[in-house]
């Protein structure tokens, strides 16, 4: 594990001093075209902006309206004879739609049931092996202008739904 | 289907407000997130402006075409419509590898660089290809290895053992990943035998 972590963060930095020895070996306008790339993040983002406030208002009118709990709240004895805690659904139905949310929500559960319980377990296991499709979705087709998206929401959705279920049964096995 | 989604989310939470009383929150939730939303974009420009700038000067180097050519022969059979030579695939690799590390903000300029190579490649049409639904699946499988935030967050709560979760997540990112492949080859061959 020491090592991963080290690997980590030692990327980031070796990854710029890779970049940079063999810009200027080549002899090429290094900080010119940093500039002129980042300019394009500066326009990036303001692209993304109003994307984002769409789908971030859109989620926290079902969830501050209570309307997500109720639903949770109903689905609840059917999860328990099964075996998932019901703890986790809020967490398994954010996850595919916003990062931050679902942090927020990890976050709310390591802090409630303790990191090291089976709860915060699986809490962790499920935000670092899944990933936020809707918010992948909505920038990357939503920056480049793709209007048609076929099947990619199904697929993302579907990875989602076997990711969730995965890291209940890993978790399971590995801690239960 | 985002179309529906979004609109459907904001639907349902609004008329079960009515029913149930809590429009005073939907209300206040309303402004707070577009707040939080727009604080969110201006955050992403650091990111942004940074990474850019960064991986211009590695494609004028050439490091992308390095890095492509270390690992085409893996991604060239996820990817198979795209030329071993082109760009796309230089960003792609990058894309993979800051996920990889867990560098989940190193890798989102990455990823749209790379469908903008994509987009090109498709004739600039505004419908999704191929091979931006596969690449599209692999990066909302996960793909992280090192989930560093969580990590962190553990660390905060006191937990024994923070890292001890890497080993469970490891193996459900390959199992979603590897489902994620899977159903994309799946809803692809589906079109094809429509045809």
């Amino acid at each position: 594990m020491g090592i991963i972590t080290s690997v980590s963060i030692w990327l980031i930095p070796c990854f710029i001093l890779l970049v940079l020895v063999v810009a200027t070996w080549k002899r090429i306008p290094a900080y010119e075209m940093f500039v002129e790339g980042g300019k394009e993040g500066v326009k990036m983002a303001f692209t993304l902006l109003p994307f984002l406030v769409g789908m971030i208002v859109s989620i926290s009118i079902l969830r501050s309206s209570g309307a997500l709990e109720a639903f949770i709240n109903l689905i609840s004895p059917f999860l328990i004879a099964v075996g998932i805690p019901p703890d986790i659904i809020p967490l398994a139905l954010v996850r595919p739609i916003s990062g931050n949310a679902a942090l927020g929500m990890t976050t709310e559960l390591i802090d409630s049931h303790g990191p090291d319980s089976f709860i915060g377990r699986l809490a962790s296991t499920m935000q670092g092996s899944t990933d936020t499709t809707l918010y992948i979705l909505t920038v990357y087709f939503g920056a480049i202008g793709i209007k048609k998206m076929r099947y990619a929401l199904k697929v993302g959705l579907l990875a989602d739904l076997i990711g969730i279920l995965a890291s209940i049964i890993v978790v399971t096995i590995v801690f239960g | 289907m985002v179309n529906i989604i979004w609109a459907c989310m904001a639907i349902i939470g609004i008329l079960y407000a009515i029913f149930n009383g809590t429009m005073d929150q939907v209300n206040e939730a309303i402004f707070e997130s577009a707040n939080e939303a727009v604080t969110l974009s201006i955050g992403l420009i650091s990111v942004l402006v940074f990474w850019l700038g960064i991986m211009k000067v590695a494609e004028q180097a050439g490091i992308l075409r390095m890095l492509s050519k270390l690992f085409r022969p893996l991604i060239r059979r996820l990817f198979p419509e795209i030329p071993k030579d082109h760009p796309a695939m230089g960003y792609i690799l990058s894309n993979i590898t800051a996920n990889i590390f867990g560098l989940g903000n190193a890798a989102t300029p990455m990823g749209i660089k790379a469908m903008e190579q994509m987009k090109q490649l498709n004739g600039d049409r505004d419908t999704a290809s191929r091979s931006m639904i596969t690449f599209l699946a692999l990066n909302t499988s996960g793909l992280t290895i090192i989930p560093t935030t969580v990590i962190a967050i553990r660390m905060q709560y006191n937990s024994l053992s923070p890292t001890e979760i890497v080993g469970t997540t490891i193996i459900t990112t390959a199992i979603s990943s590897v489902s994620a492949i899977l159903i994309d080859r799946f809803f692809y061959y589906k079109r094809i035998w429509r045809k």
